[in-house]
């Protein structure tokens, strides 16, 4: 294996003094994988990939992402998450913009792109979720599906090596989470690297490298879908996976 | 087994409700037994006061500014008082000969607010145009390159409200901004130090802070160092308003959920950068009326700096009558025709407020 993307070695997080979140976390992804991580509420799925951008703080090993080990440098803070992008479960679209200035927001003050071909770049990236027509509408004007698609483009204006996806469909009505989990397959199919954490099964079969199960903030097992799903290797996964598609 | 085909109803109109005059006054005034009798009690008490307020303020009242005239009248107002003294009013104790300067330098600021308010002349040179007519303003009020000089002192009246409230309300919202902001801060240094001013200043009324802005700021000054009492009390209704308009600002930003400030940092935005285009838009507009709420109110504190000598509308109302005996009985219209000045302003600034609010409020519209 090359030099990993993204490397957890040994990483621990307390939330405040009796929390243990995260337990000695060892975990490498190589350039482009894609990985989905499963797991009981509480189990410490995102904590982990939000340690990824620094919006948590892990407080015990080494965390590296794309060459730079995460720590109190928070020029390095900034250079990382101009590399990651994240989505999050309740979308967290800034209500008083239009959907495209919430894309060129940051390739504007951040990427100090000029307004024409950040207009530009984020028009590409909304066609690129098929919703290039609502661009001048407000966010809270669009359905969960919709607004979801948008976060999606608008954490791709950076062009990120990394995507992580916190619950993206958890906030979605039943019938909105098709159009959703579409556009994550399809940027699945192009290379970038991906962290989701998801309970869609169905996703997870259709683009994972490998799934990751975690309990009591300690990866539990990590295997390929195929063999995560059939052939379960401890007694914790069966039990989890016997609850969630059992009905 | 073959499939049946949904077919939706189609969308018809909602009932109508009575309609016109009528329909208006039945369901709003006489719905039922509890609605009619307050109406009735109400509109007795109205029909009962109103013509005898008409009748003292117009079928009985004196217009002319004579104040033996007025004696006789006895149920009518005597208007005489407003058209003999308007010019004390209204500049105070500003050199008579001279008052078209303050005139002047008034209807410049007032321009300057109206088009400041108006999005249309919301580009670069409305800065250039604040500090031109600001300028203007202090030339035309203090004198000097070609016209007399006039103490600030006997500034007064109308012109000195406006610039009161006008640079406190302008100095005190970066202020409040700031402190608010301070207070959220991660850094118990600078959360500290604004708590402690916002709860030191709330602490006191506004007329001790002009009392020791006024009287005791000056006995720390090093001798002979003089700085004028107007830029002092200035500077005491600013802390006192930028204190108050923290906290109304510090509402907004609790109400902005933490997803957005972490949203903003996913994509890379500074702390800086987050506040500006992330929770500043978002937490002020949903203080608007609370903001001008505060306004509203620095505009009216303004009255208290008579507590200082420096006579503002009120003082210059009480100035221009206390010193007449033949006019000192007609206080009430006196202070009916500032109120009325008092109210158009504030009532300007709530209009203004509701159409700031729609403006803000666009993103939520469906």
């Amino acid at each position: 294996m090359s030099t990993p993307i993204i490397s957890f070695d040994k990483v621990n997080k307390w939330y405040g003094n009796d929390f243990h979140v995260l337990r000695d976390i060892d975990l490498n992804l190589a350039k482009g994988e894609r990985i989905v991580i499963c797991g009981p509420s509480g189990s410490g799925k995102s904590t982990l990939i939000r340690c990824i951008n620094r919006l948590e703080e892990h407080q015990q090993g080494r965390l590296v992402v794309d060459g730079i080990e995460l720590s109190d440098d928070l020029k390095a803070i900034d250079t990382i998450r101009k590399q990651v992008g994240m989505v999050f479960q309740q979308f967290n679209l800034f209500p008083h913009l239009t959907v495209l200035e919430n894309l060129t927001l940051s390739p504007m003050w951040v990427g100090k792109l000029p307004k024409k071909e950040a207009e530009e770049r984020a028009m590409q990236q909304l066609e690129r979720v098929r919703i290039a027509e609502q661009a001048l509408k407000y966010p809270l004007q669009l359905s969960g599906g919709q607004q979801q698609r948008v976060a999606i483009a608008r954490a791709l204006c950076l062009t990120p090596k990394i995507m992580l996806f916190d619950e993206p469909t958890s906030a979605l009505d039943p019938e909105m989470i098709k159009e959703v989990l579409d556009v994550m397959i399809e940027l699945a199919g192009q290379g970038i690297t991906m962290l989701c954490v998801t309970h869609e099964m169905g996703f997870a079969k259709a683009v994972a490298d490998r799934v990751i199960f975690m309990d009591q903030g300690q990866i539990v097992e990590q295997n390929t879908p195929e063999q995560f799903f059939n052939h379960p290797q401890t007694d914790r996964a069966q039990d989890f996976l016997s609850k969630i598609l059992g009905h | 087994m073959s499939v049946r085909v949904f077919q939706s109803l189609p969308a018809r109109p909602a009932p109508v409700q009575q309609g016109g005059a009528i329909g208006w006054i039945r369901s709003n005034l006489f719905a039922d037994l509890r609605t009619t009798l307050s109406t009735l009690i109400i509109g007795g008490v109205l029909l009962w006061y109103l013509p005898m307020l008409f009748n003292w303020a117009v079928l009985s009242a004196y217009w002319l500014p004579d104040a033996q005239a007025c004696h006789p009248v006895e149920v009518g107002a005597c208007w005489g008082v407003v058209a003999e003294k308007y010019r004390l009013i209204i500049f105070g104790r500003y050199p008579f000969e001279e008052q078209w300067r303050p005139l002047v330098a008034t209807l410049l600021m007032m321009a300057l607010l109206i088009a400041s308010c108006s999005r249309a002349f919301w580009k670069p040179w409305l800065v250039l145009a604040w500090v031109l007519v600001l300028a203007a303003f202090f030339w035309l009020m203090l004198g000097g390159f070609g016209l007399s000089p006039v103490e600030t002192d006997r500034w007064g009246g109308l012109p000195l409200t406006l610039l009161l409230s006008t640079l406190s309300i302008a100095m005190a919202f970066p202020l409040a901004l700031l402190v608010a902001l301070g207070r959220r801060s991660e850094l118990p240094a600078i959360r500290t130090l604004c708590t402690l001013y916002v709860e030191l200043i709330r602490g006191v009324p506004l007329i001790s802070v002009l009392f020791m802005a006024s009287f005791m700021f000056p006995l720390f000054m090093p001798q002979g160092t003089k700085i004028d009492v107007l830029i002092r009390v200035l500077a005491g209704i600013t802390l006192f308003a930028a204190a108050y308009l923290a906290e109304v600002i510090r509402g907004g930003l609790q109400a902005i959920p933490k997803g957005q400030v972490e949203a903003a940092a996913s994509l890379g935005l500074s702390y800086w950068q987050t506040q500006r285009k992330v929770v500043l838009p978002q937490a002020l507009a949903m203080v608007v009326p609370g903001i001008m709420n505060n306004f509203i109110a620095i505009f009216k504190d303004t009255s208290l700096v008579t507590i200082v000598s420096l006579y503002e509308l009120t003082g210059a109302l009480g100035l221009a009558l206390n010193s007449d005996a033949d006019w000192r009985p007609y206080k009430i219209e006196g202070y009916v025709f500032i109120a009325l000045i008092y109210f158009a302003f504030c009532f300007a600034m709530s209009r203004y407020s509701l159409w700031v609010e729609a403006q803000v409020n666009k993103g939520k519209l469906r």
